[in-house]
């Protein structure tokens, strides 16, 4: 069990920053998602905490300890990878007492460390079997076992999931997940797919061109990203983005695109755009499922659109909305049954909104309750 | 334009039978996806609609005639896979004029297709661009409409978004159904992603160990699937499976300590006669699976939470059924539900919302709802 920490850490590859001046702290016992596209320096990070790269500047520490001049197999870490492979002729129990055999633990102990391991993972009962025998899921965890037994300081796990169908990797989230809750044991674990980090997290680390973008609760990071690469990443549909002109009226502020306006008298937003208005433009940020759609004008002030596409998924419905010359994506009951073309009526969700920054894309508000937005 | 017939295709490599007895039919201007998983056998009968595989019996028929003789060449068919052949070496004119080149037609009709298929999928400003600089979503476009511009009457996709991430996937998504949309040819699209499938089709053949399980409207794939593998298939997250026991009108589902329900007695009179075995297969949707609401139609059920995924819009929680910590139930709540992970909650759910399937044939017996 250990805290993992990265002060100012920098690592190059010729021309290339793969991990520029990085700052984190992952706390003992936390499972810590590192998320990104490919090429953000994902694995280069794990690499470095493992010892497999050594940084051009700053400091690793693993528990108490600077490692930066430590060997990887003094680290004390295990990390499991995309491909894991077992031995193809040795039973599930001898394929996890296989590390520590190499440590020369007393067979008493390793029959007792096996057991709990196995147990741990529910597959106590597949013990005799070879792995020939075994289905997909169940070789995973026999790998993942295999990992664990030797009890190390912490996990690294770079894409386990992502060689494993897609039915097979909801379940072994599942089981990951529920694996961390019992050993509490610090893990980090590395991956592009947004529902692996929410889903597993305590906290999620968004990576890209090597550097931090934000690290937060999966909730919090969802709800305030703090830039527009961070609205992208998370979320599916990801957030839907209108470029707006931002304008001063009456002493409030105007939001306005070409099919609506925006208008608010919220003096909180009026300071915070302050260095905005200048430039006049800003980006509305919106997730698909805060945006409700209507056949018929409703009550409530209603911007006029199109239907482009629908995209049926059964449990709901995708609608690709059109609204001037942008198209958005809408989440919605599987009940819509419109046509392209059709015209429908759109009201957003004032309170869930979020304002970036034109030029930086940087979020400058995330709306909450108190905001007073009426459309116009 | 085309339509077009399979009819009782079967294809063999060596013993393995890839394709067996394979029947479709495919309208004009329809969009139809065949999904299934690795080894299902979808994409040989991609391969044998084009030709570039022969039946080992079973015709291949493209408005009326049978194909089963005509070189791929002259099937009149555009092809788009996973890896998009663009040359790097061209710009993105070149690009898409090629196919017009190689027949012979005159340049300014050349210049004139170009442009305009170049404008249908946004990449007009980019005609003079080198293919290598393009970004993938880009290159992607230019891949499409190199097959678009010879105006095949049918149209053939394998997994064509599989190299895209997940954000331009989304994207690309809604912009390859409106241009089917739009210019109407037959299309068939192979994908092992249940969400393109339903997302994209007009109609979805679902296969499995090279046999045909279901061929049906997104709508009725999901909400009606013919049996066991069609319903594991079809959602995200996975329907949940539970077993039981029918007698006497109760059925008693074995992952539970009071796992007795009964049903109401005007669909039990529908059911019993089509009901082969009393072993069963109860089937819920995970967002008809309620969490903590006490007294649904059917069922009133005890399970314990063991993990959750918060996932942004929604959040999906996974409990075990109080006497059976091997099975995994899933219900998709609203994001702002936060359960304890312990904690034994009562689950419900409604009749309607009840799928039953026979357990020794797997297929589906009956749907409470419509």
């Amino acid at each position: 069990m250990a805290s993992i920490r990265l002060e100012n850490v920098t690592k190059r590859f010729k021309n290339t920053t793969a991990i520029d001046n990085l700052n984190l702290m992952v706390a003992d016992g936390e499972f810590f998602c590192i998320l990104g596209p490919p090429g953000a320096g994902k694995t280069t990070l794990l690499r470095l905490i493992v010892g497999l790269e050594k940084p051009d500047d700053g400091t690793i520490v693993i528990g108490d300890e600077p490692v930066n001049e430590l060997h990887p197999s003094m680290r004390d870490i295990s990390m499991i990878f995309q491909n894991l492979a077992l031995y193809p002729d040795k039973s599930v129990f001898d394929n996890i007492a296989f590390p520590l055999r190499q440590q020369k633990f007393q067979e008493e102990e390793i029959q007792r460390k096996v057991t709990e391991v196995a147990k741990s993972l529910k597959i106590d009962w597949l013990m005799e079997k070879l792995p020939s025998q075994l289905s997909g899921g169940e070789r995973q965890r026999v790998a993942i076992g295999r990992a664990i037994v030797r009890e190390p300081k912490a996990y690294l796990m770079d894409e386990p999931l992502s060689n494993l169908d897609a039915l097979l990797r909801l379940e072994m989230r599942v089981a990951l997940k529920e694996l961390q809750t019992n050993l509490k044991e610090t893990f980090v674990y590395v991956t592009h797919d947004q529902v692996e980090a929410l889903s597993m997290g305590d906290r999620i680390a968004v990576l890209n061109n090597g550097r931090l973008q934000q690290v937060d609760d999966p909730a919090t990071i969802y709800r305030m990203p703090k830039n527009m690469f961070v609205a992208t990443i998370l979320g599916n549909p990801p957030m839907n983005f209108l470029q707006c002109a931002l304008k001063r009226k009456n002493g409030g502020i105007s939001i306005e695109h070409r099919g609506f306006s925006l208008r608010t008298d919220e003096k909180l937003l009026i300071e915070m755009v302050k260095g905005s208005i200048e430039e006049g433009k800003i980006t509305l940020g919106m997730r698909p499922e805060d945006v409700k759609i209507y056949d018929a004008r409703p009550k409530e002030d209603a911007v006029q659109a199109e239907v482009y596409v629908t995209e049926p998924l059964g449990n709901e419905t995708i609608v690709d909305v059109k609204i001037g010359d942008d198209v958005i994506k809408v989440l919605t009951s599987s009940d819509f049954s419109g046509n392209p073309g059709d015209p429908i009526w759109i009201t957003i969700n004032v309170r869930k909104l979020h304002l970036f920054h034109g030029g930086s894309h940087e979020c400058i508000y995330h709306a909450s309750n108190k905001s007073d937005f009426k459309m116009v | 334009m085309a339509d077009i017939v399979l009819d009782k295709l079967v294809k063999r490599f060596g013993k393995q039978t890839a394709v067996d007895r394979l029947s479709l039919e495919i309208n004009d201007r329809q969009f139809i996806a065949i999904l299934g998983p690795s080894g299902c056998g979808k994409t040989t009968t991609m391969n044998m609609i084009s030709g570039l595989l022969k039946p080992d019996s079973g015709s291949v028929i493209f408005n009326g005639k049978v194909m089963n003789n005509i070189p791929p060449g002259k099937r009149g068919v555009g092809f788009m896979f996973q890896n998009y052949a663009v040359f790097t070496y061209l710009n993105v004119y070149d690009n898409i004029a090629f196919g017009l080149k190689i027949r012979k037609l005159p340049p300014d009709e050349i210049d004139r297709e170009v442009r305009e298929v170049a404008r249908l999928l946004q990449i007009h400003h980019l005609l003079s661009m080198m293919a290598s600089k393009l970004s993938i979503n880009d290159m992607q476009k230019v891949a499409l409409a190199r097959s678009m511009i010879t105006k095949p009457q049918i149209f053939l996709l394998d997994e064509p978004l599989s190299n895209l991430d997940a954000a331009l996937r989304n994207v690309m998504r809604a912009e390859l159904k409106k241009i089917q949309q739009e210019l109407g040819q037959t299309t068939v699209y192979v994908t092992h992603d249940q969400v393109e499938a339903m997302s994209l089709a007009d109609k979805i053949a679902v296969m499995n160990f090279a046999v045909l399980q279901q061929y049906d409207t997104p709508h009725n794939i999901y909400n009606h699937p013919k049996n066991l593998f069609v319903a594991h298939f079809i959602g995200s997250p996975t329907i949940n499976f539970m077993n039981g026991v029918y007698k006497n009108g109760e059925f008693v589902l074995e992952d539970f300590n009071r796992g007795t329900i009964s049903i109401g007695g005007g669909s039990r009179k529908n059911f019993d006669k089509q009901l082969k075995g009393e072993n069963v297969v109860l089937g819920v949707r995970p967002e008809h699976m309620k969490i903590g609401e006490r007294g649904g139609d059917a069922g009133n059920l005890r399970a314990e939470v063991v993990s959750f995924e918060p996932l942004g819009s929604k959040t999906i929680v996974y409990m075990h059924p109080d006497a059976n910590p091997g099975v995994i139930l899933k219900s998709t709540m609203d994001s702002d539900y936060k359960p304890k992970i312990g904690e034994v909650k009562s689950l419900s759910f409604e009749e309607k919302n009840l799928y039953l399937f026979d357990r020794e044939s797997t297929d589906l017996v009956f749907r409470f709802g419509s």
